[in-house]
């Protein structure tokens, strides 16, 4: 099982600016169930709560009221049943990419030959077994994510929560990648929440997209495309895709009577 | 218009052509202009320095002379000796004390809150004013110089470590937080390494500080060692001999530094690495 649910979910920070203190609302009152299995994308223009919401959900961040259940049991901080996948990798850049991927397996307490077992087994599944003993600056932004997705991944979490993990990928090494995790959650199954600003990327993963506007939850719309979703360049040209694409647009773009 | 054009032609044709000049010199290896450098200098202070009264100063080869007749005897190896002995004692503790205590002033805001402001007030404790009362409390001798070593080096490190651990990325302790690993691992595994760069920079500064501690130390203790040869070679107005320690100690100090850089791209391989990548 992996369901997560955020029930009635308010974030706010206070800004300090010049002399004057803001309270700054970035999230207000977010609820919803994310269910087993699905892969469920957090869309909407920066500054919208979208990042907020998924590390509140990690528990790297906390919520000012509202709580987050994982399968109806509510959490406090982090745990070994969400595994994230951080924007930028981040990778400890002194650890080779094999020792990233134990580091989690270690704090999570494996230790001895299912150590190195384990994390080379999630090492292949992103097919960077030939790659183990580079360190993170000897390896490209698509190696690194996946090295990101195998350290993610290795603690076999119940749920796998991205940061905008391709974002910052150029187009073909993006591209090879989202068919990636498809395969990844084909095989094992999680639970994921992913968090994108990129239509076509949201359209091309999602069981459901959830759009996000001014801290609110906007709207949540279900992606009618099967699964599996089969080579994605061609299904980018299927006019299910375009509609699909186009009704996110519009949600996205709807005139913002509710958001202030 | 046309003017301020063929002026800026001007200035860019200078540029290009001073540009070349670095080039040609970038063939050059660094150690070679640095012997260069060390050559140059010694050969003037060579052509000059003959011509001043021996009291008031002295040339290289009047102070190598004074060298070879102080090793030949011994003198000097024994000063070395005794000097060096309470500086790696002082300059270890300073590194087992300055830098768990630089991590926890970094990670823990009360701790930095309580403590900080006596580990920046202790880098500017005007140590010198101290030794005196240094003395009362250990004595004369190795204890006291040691400790004098000790306090000198031991802010620079603390304080360089807090600060690395100030930079340290957020996100990356959050990879920490995100696998469940405490407080103490994160100390240990994510932030001592990625502070590393900074420990060893604070590393650097205190073997000059050291150094400059030794001497003090043996100037207002009991007088020994390389310190002690210096102000007895003063006292004597032998100023041929009085520079061979100060000669020796800046030797030292910079193999101790080269030493230091050496284990930096042992201990951190990555950072240089990461820093040669263009």
């Amino acid at each position: 099982m992996g369901e997560v649910s955020l029930v009635d979910v308010s974030r706010s920070f206070k800004l300090r600016i010049g002399a004057e203190t803001h309270t700054v609302n970035a999230l207000r009152d977010v609820g919803f169930t994310i269910r087993d299995g699905e892969i469920a994308v957090l869309i909407g223009p920066s500054g919208c709560g979208k990042t907020t919401a998924l590390r509140i959900a990690m528990g790297l961040d906390h919520a000012s009221s509202g709580r987050v259940l994982v399968d109806g049991r509510e959490v406090h901080g982090c745990g070994y049943d969400r595994g994230m996948v951080f924007q930028h990798a981040e990778l400890l850049p002194w650890l080779t990419a094999l020792q990233n991927v134990m580091f989690g397996l270690e704090m999570k307490g494996v230790r001895g030959q299912q150590l190195r077992d384990t994390a080379m087994h999630y090492l292949d599944l992103v097919g960077l077994k030939s790659a183990a003993n580079r360190r993170p600056h000897q390896l490209s932004g698509g190696m690194k994510q996946r090295v990101g997705i195998a350290r993610a991944l290795a603690i076999d979490p119940k749920v796998l929560l991205m940061d905008e993990p391709f974002g910052a990928l150029d187009a073909q090494t993006r591209e090879s990648l989202q068919a990636e995790l498809l395969d990844v959650h084909a095989r094992t199954g999680k639970t994921i929440i992913f968090v994108t600003h990129d239509l076509d990327e949201a359209v091309l993963l999602a069981d459901r997209v959830f759009v996000m506007r001014g801290g609110e939850l906007q709207e949540i719309l279900e992606v009618p495309l099967p699964r599996p979703r089969g080579d994605l360049g061609a299904l980018r040209g299927t006019p299910e895709f375009a509609a699909a694409r186009y009704s996110i647009w519009q949600a996205l773009h709807k005139p913002a009577e509710t958001v202030q | 218009m046309v003017d301020i054009t063929s002026q800026d032609m001007t200035v860019n044709q200078a540029n290009t052509s001073a540009a070349n000049r670095f080039r040609g010199l970038s063939a050059v290896p660094s150690w070679l202009i640095t012997t260069g450098a060390v050559v140059l200098v010694l050969l003037l202070w060579q052509y000059f320095g003959r011509n001043v009264n021996p009291v008031f100063g002295s040339y290289p080869t009047a102070i190598a002379a004074a060298a070879w007749d102080m090793t030949r005897t011994g003198e000097l190896g024994a000063a070395l000796l005794e000097s060096i002995k309470p500086f790696l004692v002082g300059f270890a503790l300073s590194l087992v004390a300055g830098i768990p205590l630089g991590l926890l002033l970094g990670r823990f805001r009360v701790f930095e809150a309580a403590v900080g402001l006596f580990v920046t007030g202790g880098y500017a404790m005007p140590l010198v004013a101290l030794v005196p009362l240094l003395v009362l409390w250990l004595g004369l001798g190795f204890a006291v110089k040691a400790a004098v070593i000790f306090l000198m080096c031991v802010f620079p490190i603390a304080i360089n470590t807090w600060l690395g651990v100030k930079v340290v990325p957020k996100t990356l302790i959050e990879v920490g937080h995100a696998f469940v690993a405490p407080n103490a691992v994160i100390l240990r595994r994510i932030v001592l390494p990625a502070t590393l760069p900074y420990i060893m920079a604070g590393v650097k500064l205190s073997v000059g500080r050291g150094v400059v501690a030794m001497v003090i130390a043996e100037f207002f203790t009991a007088i020994s060692g390389l310190g002690g040869i210096i102000i007895n070679s003063a006292n004597n107005f032998d100023t041929a001999r009085m520079f061979v320690p100060i000669i020796v100690l800046m030797v030292l100090a910079t193999l101790l530094n080269a030493l230091v850089g050496r284990i930096e791209r042992w201990v951190a391989p990555w950072q240089v690495e990461l820093a040669s990548r263009d």
